[in-house]
């Protein structure tokens, strides 16, 4: 500890350098932190995705539409707690460019299937009284300015409303929340709302989600569910909403991962130009580390003096580094809606500081066992 | 005169001396290079993907779609639309047939070659006989063209790359029906060829669509006739529909990913540029500092201050242009025709295409790497040119 003030002094032998140095690493950190954020959201949050939730999707693709009839079949299976439908609107509000996800839903079973959407009781109450009543994730709420009470029209897509015309409107009775990682960023509304009111495919929805009572026995009741339906009009292919989602992801394909790859490849370029200018600056010094030792400074002594020095360096730049990215992100989405969850995972963070002790380490250890190996007449006749 | 031979003497001092100094000049090059990299491979993911979309279309071919559609997948025509839309002044004619075909589009799940546990998206177009002389781009590669009426298909040549089973020869099998691939087609490295191409009529039946498409493709007279053509759809009250260029139809599909890939690799280009003219700098000073002592004595023998500041700016630039020139290479020999294929938000269908490293993001590429270089060697530069004389003669 009493050699604190020499380490200190050390590193600011030469300001210009340690600056410049602390500055690399500094952004090399602030990049690691938004790329991590942005490879995960690529993967459109798979790791929260709910093991006891499967999904079933038509066996062709997903866009072909299943019966309504299902759902009894599903809910009197064993071992199935709630079994609801979803279906894609894909409405447009005021321009295509304004994209956000609108799901017409039930409403009562989808609260119960996503306990991680937190709604308060009167605004449950108020959807459930309002036909037309949908509700919207705080960060899309605040995108466009919607307040409780607004009326929002939508111009439908894929359903025209029976009445004629394009257009569907909705009351916004309740806006939800959740955590970092719960999509904040959808609309849903009721689905007898989109079925009474459409001018064709009654009966017809996108896709069930079934919450189940024990996730260690997703596997045999995704192959019951298939079984059920085999060999009728629509057959079904059930997975877990990890599966499901993490194939989703996969159909995005390997765009996000070459980015991150690209980038993580040029991060370690970085980190390791930055260690290289470290370790010059011992490589400089060779001849005071000499007479280190001739004062009687034992070698492990000269190994940690040196080590402690370039920790210093690549955790303060690292750690200042990651906290900028981690203020950053929480600014939100810079993109206004492409990447739905911009979270910083916990677990990079971890990774972030093990790359910082790497960094340190590798910048430190070589010249620093050539130190402690040194020997002092040689190093003394060096210079 | 004088002063520009001066500048040039001390630059190719400077430039001679680089090789003593490898070490600290790597970190520039090696800083620059980095950022040139990530810079132009990421942009080139943007610039294959629109690529691919922009070979998609003709000027001389129009889409229609029911109004309020953003893609061919959300839109919908009634047999009697197609009907009527078929008798539109502007189409053209080959005797008494308009060259017209009205579509379907049906997506399934196949594999993809890379992850065959996953499901992909894949396109399946239902197409009529006048579909093929209206795209004049089309060309069967290997095998033959499908024969109307049956179970056959051919396969687009980006598809059998990305998705297994579309060999010719092969059988894909999707729910419960069963496609015999029979050719495999090219059209000029669209988006077509990431889709499967079978009788509009067999898809109708195998999904139960009855008679109805999802869109029309017509060859106009002339690129001119598209208004008149226009106009008499939109003013026509049986009809509901939305009419558009082709080519325009699938630009504006590429924007959502061409624009996220942007942002993202301007982003991060701009914030490692940061990183990399810091090492600039450290570079630069250390070559100032090392050679202060030449520096002074250049200028005590009468070399003005402008000459020195010049050369250091220019040997920092040096690095750049090395830098650069390193990093576009690596870009281009690393990324350069990479094949993969991702999902289109607008259409929820795989798009295959291949990363393009094109000689304008080079050339931005480098021009990125001669700014950062100019950045870096500007303030060393100035100490160098500042540096009194007599101090600089006495260091070491």
């Amino acid at each position: 500890m009493k050699f604190l003030p020499l380490v200190w002094k050390n590193i600011w032998r030469r300001k210009f350098r340690t600056v410049f140095t602390l500055l690399s690493i500094f952004i090399a950190f602030v990049l690691f932190g938004i790329l991590m954020t942005i490879r995960y959201s690529f993967a459109f949050g798979v790791e929260i995705a709910g093991a006891d939730r499967l999904v079933l999707i038509h066996k062709v693709s997903l866009i072909m539409p299943l019966p309504v009839s299902y759902q009894t079949r599903l809910q009197q299976t064993k071992g199935v707690e709630v079994a609801s439908h979803q279906t894609w609107f894909g409405g447009i509000y005021q321009d295509p460019s304004n994209f956000f996800a609108n799901i017409a839903v039930e409403p009562e079973p989808f609260l119960k299937i996503y306990p991680e959407f937190v709604l308060p009781p009167e605004q449950v109450q108020a959807w459930r009284n309002d036909r037309q009543g949908a509700i919207v994730g705080r960060d899309l709420a605040q995108r466009f300015g919607w307040k409780l009470g607004d009326r929002v029209p939508l111009t439908a897509a894929i359903w025209l409303p029976k009445g004629g015309g394009t257009t569907w409107e909705f009351n916004i009775v309740g806006i939800y929340d959740g955590g970092d990682t719960v999509d904040k960023t959808q609309m849903f509304f009721r689905y007898d709302y989109l079925d009474e009111n459409r001018a064709r495919g009654q009966g017809q929805v996108g896709w069930y989600v079934v919450k189940i009572s024990d996730p260690a026995q997703a596997v045999d009741l995704s192959r019951t569910f298939d079984e059920m339906f085999a060999n009728s009009a629509a057959e079904t292919k059930t997975t877990t909403e990890k599966g499901f989602i993490e194939g989703f992801a996969k159909q995005i394909g390997d765009i996000g991962s070459i980015m991150v790859a690209i980038s993580s490849t040029v991060l370690v370029m970085f980190g390791l130009v930055a260690a290289s200018t470290m370790a010059q600056s011992v490589r400089e010094r060779t001849s005071e580390l000499a007479v280190l030792k001739t004062l009687g400074f034992s070698g492990p002594m000269i190994l940690t003096l040196v080590l402690a020095e370039s920790l210093f360096i690549a955790f303060t730049g690292g750690l200042l580094g990651l906290g900028l990215a981690w203020l950053f992100v929480q600014g939100g989405d810079p993109t206004n809606g492409m990447l739905p969850i911009f979270v910083l995972p916990p677990r990079d963070v971890v990774m972030g500081i093990a790359l910082m002790a790497l960094i340190g380490m590798l910048a430190g250890l070589m010249p620093a066992i050539a130190a402690m190996r040194l020997k002092i007449t040689d190093a003394l006749r060096r210079t | 005169m004088q002063w520009i031979k001066q500048t040039l003497a001390v630059l190719a001092l400077n430039i001679r001396t680089i090789p003593q100094r490898l070490s600290s000049s790597g970190v520039a090059i090696v800083g620059i290079a980095g950022v040139v990299v990530v810079f132009v491979s990421v942009l080139s993911i943007a610039a294959g993907f629109a690529a691919a979309m922009q070979s998609s279309g003709s000027p001389d071919r129009a889409l229609v779609m029911r109004s309020g559609a953003d893609s061919e997948m959300t839109s919908g025509l009634s047999g009697t639309d197609v009907d009527v839309i078929k008798q539109a002044p502007g189409i053209r004619r080959e005797g008494q047939a308009p060259l017209a075909a009205a579509e379907l589009v049906v997506i399934i799940d196949l594999p993809k070659i890379v992850s065959p546990d996953a499901p992909a998206n894949v396109p399946v177009r239902g197409i009529g006989p006048e579909s093929i002389p209206l795209r004049s781009e089309f060309s069967i590669v290997e095998g033959r063209m499908f024969k109307f009426g049956t179970n056959e298909v051919i396969a687009g040549r980006a598809a059998k790359g990305q998705f297994v089973h579309l060999n010719v020869g092969d059988t894909i099998v999707s729910g419960q029906n069963r496609w015999d691939v029979v050719g495999t087609f090219e059209s000029d490295g669209g988006v077509a060829e990431t889709e499967i191409w079978i009788d509009a009529r067999t898809l109708q039946g195998a999904y139960r669509r009855g008679n109805t498409y999802q869109s029309l493709l017509a060859r106009l007279e002339s690129r001119e006739s598209y208004d008149a053509f226009r106009d008499w759809l939109t003013s026509n009250p049986q009809l509901n529909v939305s009419i558009r260029r082709e080519n325009e139809y699938y630009a504006s599909q590429s924007q959502t990913l061409t624009r996220l890939i942007r942002t993202i690799g301007f982003g991060i280009a701009a914030l490692m540029g940061i990183g990399a003219v810091f090492g600039a700098i450290l570079t630069m000073y250390t070559a100032v500092a090392t050679r202060a002592r030449e520096i002074a004595t250049l200028r005590a023998l009468g070399f003005n201050t402008g000459s020195v500041l010049v050369s250091v700016l220019a040997e920092s630039m040096v690095l750049g242009l090395i830098g650069g020139t390193i990093g576009g290479a690596a870009a281009y020999l690393g990324f350069n025709g990479y094949q993969t294929s991702t999902m289109n938000f607008q259409t929820f269908s795989q798009v295959a295409f291949a990363f393009r490293v094109t000689p304008q993001l080079l050339a931005l590429g480098l021009f990125y790497a001669l700014l950062m270089g100019l950045i870096g060697g500007l303030f060393p530069a100035i100490r160098a040119a500042r540096l009194p004389i007599p101090v600089a003669l006495r260091e070491l």
